[in-house]
């Protein structure tokens, strides 16, 4: 069995080496799905193999020796963290978003401090993700007994953007933090109450080449590409704001 | 020196060093030290606390409808019993992010019975109940399947001289057929108690992840993933040893059953 699995496993890898289409592995924030894999099938130099994850989940990966060619993420932090650890070159800000309170479109709540009453059943992100410390940063800015009242009605703490949406198109919560983009992919769904500016944190996505990569010079052009090009219009459409 | 003896052996090394190989690791990566450590973390107890509760009300559940269930199937026929039995059976199949799709779709605050479950003043989803209905759906089907067998397998001769002699089928069921399929409905009992310790994607799309609340093992593992390697290191060590002890309990069981139960 793990002969024939090495066997197999050796055959899956032994295609890359052809360079007449080149194949390059592009690790991005789950946020950017949507826009993302619109643009890449424009991305004429190179068959682009997109795997969206937790920003979070994505770092563990490229730690724990995944190589992708490069990473894309929610925010600048963990790009310059690897950076740092000498596994990734010097990140690039490519796009900004925007958290906001995303509800059910016939839902009464109309500001952040509604979601303090009683009753109401909130889903934000696990502490661990992005969002979970981009939300955390935004509560900690309200008075603290609002903030306690609203951190009372959290009912769960999901591993991803993914999670939070789907628990509130579900109907098993009431109101969640996520960014505008998410809201704008969930269609009429979901309809999105603006955090007042002064609550606002400031979430800007960054990427950088994955040292080791495969194709160092077509994730440099892509990485590129996120500000200006294809791909640009697409996180532009996607409701995503320039650097 | 035959070559086919020599294949078998081979095969079976590789097998073994396959499976056996990323559960040693988990151990090699973590320290009985960091075990306890892991242990001490905030949400780590809660976490293993709510598994083994909620597996525990999980399996009452699967206990007590599941075996009646599973004597019928094996005992009776009827037209469409083939149909029954696969629809019994289909969980075993369905991936878990299926399975938690489902349960959304079913009972689910917009599922098709989620008004029903509102009404009726329970609520599922972000709550304890629904992790012990999402562990119920996906686990059942590994103690039906195995009581079903265990049933079908008991020597009917001893049930038809329990009635000879005047007993309700009912009695026959608990006092005849129970104890002489129990070796086979404690090893059912322990791959739902297996699968439901294990459960992760339906958990999480149906209940959710809370500390204390619908924050399981595998859920917390996922979350500390991220942040804490060693950390999820550690507790995944915790959740091998419990599911490694319960197997073997359920082994030493069988085992001495099979050496105190005479062949009739």
């Amino acid at each position: 069995m793990l002969a024939g699995l090495l066997l197999v496993a050796a055959c899956a890898g032994c295609g890359d080496e052809e360079d007449a289409h080149p194949r390059l592995v592009v690790s991005a924030a789950s946020s950017m799905t949507e826009a993302l894999t619109a643009c890449s099938a424009d991305f004429g130099a190179a068959d682009v193999r997109l795997s969206f994850a937790g920003s979070d989940e994505l770092a563990a990966q490229i730690r724990q020796g995944v190589k992708p060619d490069l990473y894309a993420a929610a925010n600048t932090k963990l790009p310059n963290q690897l950076n740092t650890e000498g596994l990734l070159s010097k990140p690039l800000e490519f796009a900004t978003n925007e958290l906001v309170v995303a509800v059910p479109k016939d839902s009464e709540i109309q500001a952040i401090e509604d979601l303090a009453r009683d009753g109401v059943k909130v889903a934000i992100g696990s502490e661990s993700v992005p969002i979970g410390s981009y939300t955390r940063e935004v509560l900690a800015r309200l008075p603290k007994a609002k903030s306690d009242a609203i951190l009372a009605n959290v009912r769960s703490n999901e591993p991803d953007v993914k999670g939070i949406v789907g628990k509130l198109t579900q109907g098993a919560a009431d109101a969640g933090l996520v960014y505008v983009t998410d809201v704008n992919a969930a269609g009429d769904e979901l309809r999105a109450v603006k955090l007042p500016a002064a609550l606002e944190p400031e979430v800007s996505y960054a990427a950088g080449v994955v040292k080791g990569a495969k194709q160092p010079e077509l994730a440099r052009d892509f990485v590129d590409g996120l500000t200006a090009g294809g791909c640009a219009d697409a996180l532009d459409r996607a409701g995503f704001g320039a650097p | 020196m035959r070559a086919f003896p020599v294949l078998l052996a081979v095969a079976l090394a590789a097998a073994l060093t396959f499976l056996t190989l990323p559960v040693v690791a988990i151990f090699v990566g973590s320290s009985p030290a960091d075990l306890i450590d892991s242990l001490g973390e905030p949400g780590a107890l809660d976490a293993l606390w709510l598994s083994l509760r909620a597996t525990a009300m999980a399996l009452a559940v699967i206990l007590v409808v599941g075996t009646p269930a599973a004597y019928l199937l094996a005992t009776r026929s009827f037209r469409g019993k083939a149909l029954v039995v696969t629809l019994v059976e289909l969980p075993l199949v369905l991936p878990p992010a299926v399975a938690g799709i489902a349960l959304l779709a079913a009972v689910g605050p917009s599922g098709i019975l989620g008004g029903a479950v509102e009404d009726a003043g329970i609520e599922l989803t972000l709550q304890t109940a629904g992790v012990v209905v999402a562990l119920t759906f996906v686990a059942s089907p590994f103690y039906v399947r195995q009581a079903m067998a265990a049933f079908a397998a008991v020597d009917r001769t001893l049930l038809d001289a329990s009635r000879t002699l005047g007993a309700s089928e009912a009695r026959g069921f608990v006092r005849v057929m129970i104890p002489a399929a129990l070796p086979g409905l404690a090893a059912g009992t322990a791959l739902a108690l297996g699968r439901a310790l294990g459960e992760f994607g339906a958990t999480l799309m149906f209940a959710g992840s809370f500390r204390g609340i619908t924050q399981t093992v595998p859920l917390a593992i996922y979350d500390r993933f991220s942040t804490n390697f060693d950390s999820a290191l550690a507790l995944s060590a915790v959740l091998v040893a419990i599911s490694a002890a319960i197997l073997l309990s359920v082994k030493l069981v069988q085992g001495s059953e099979a050496l105190g139960g005479a062949p009739g």
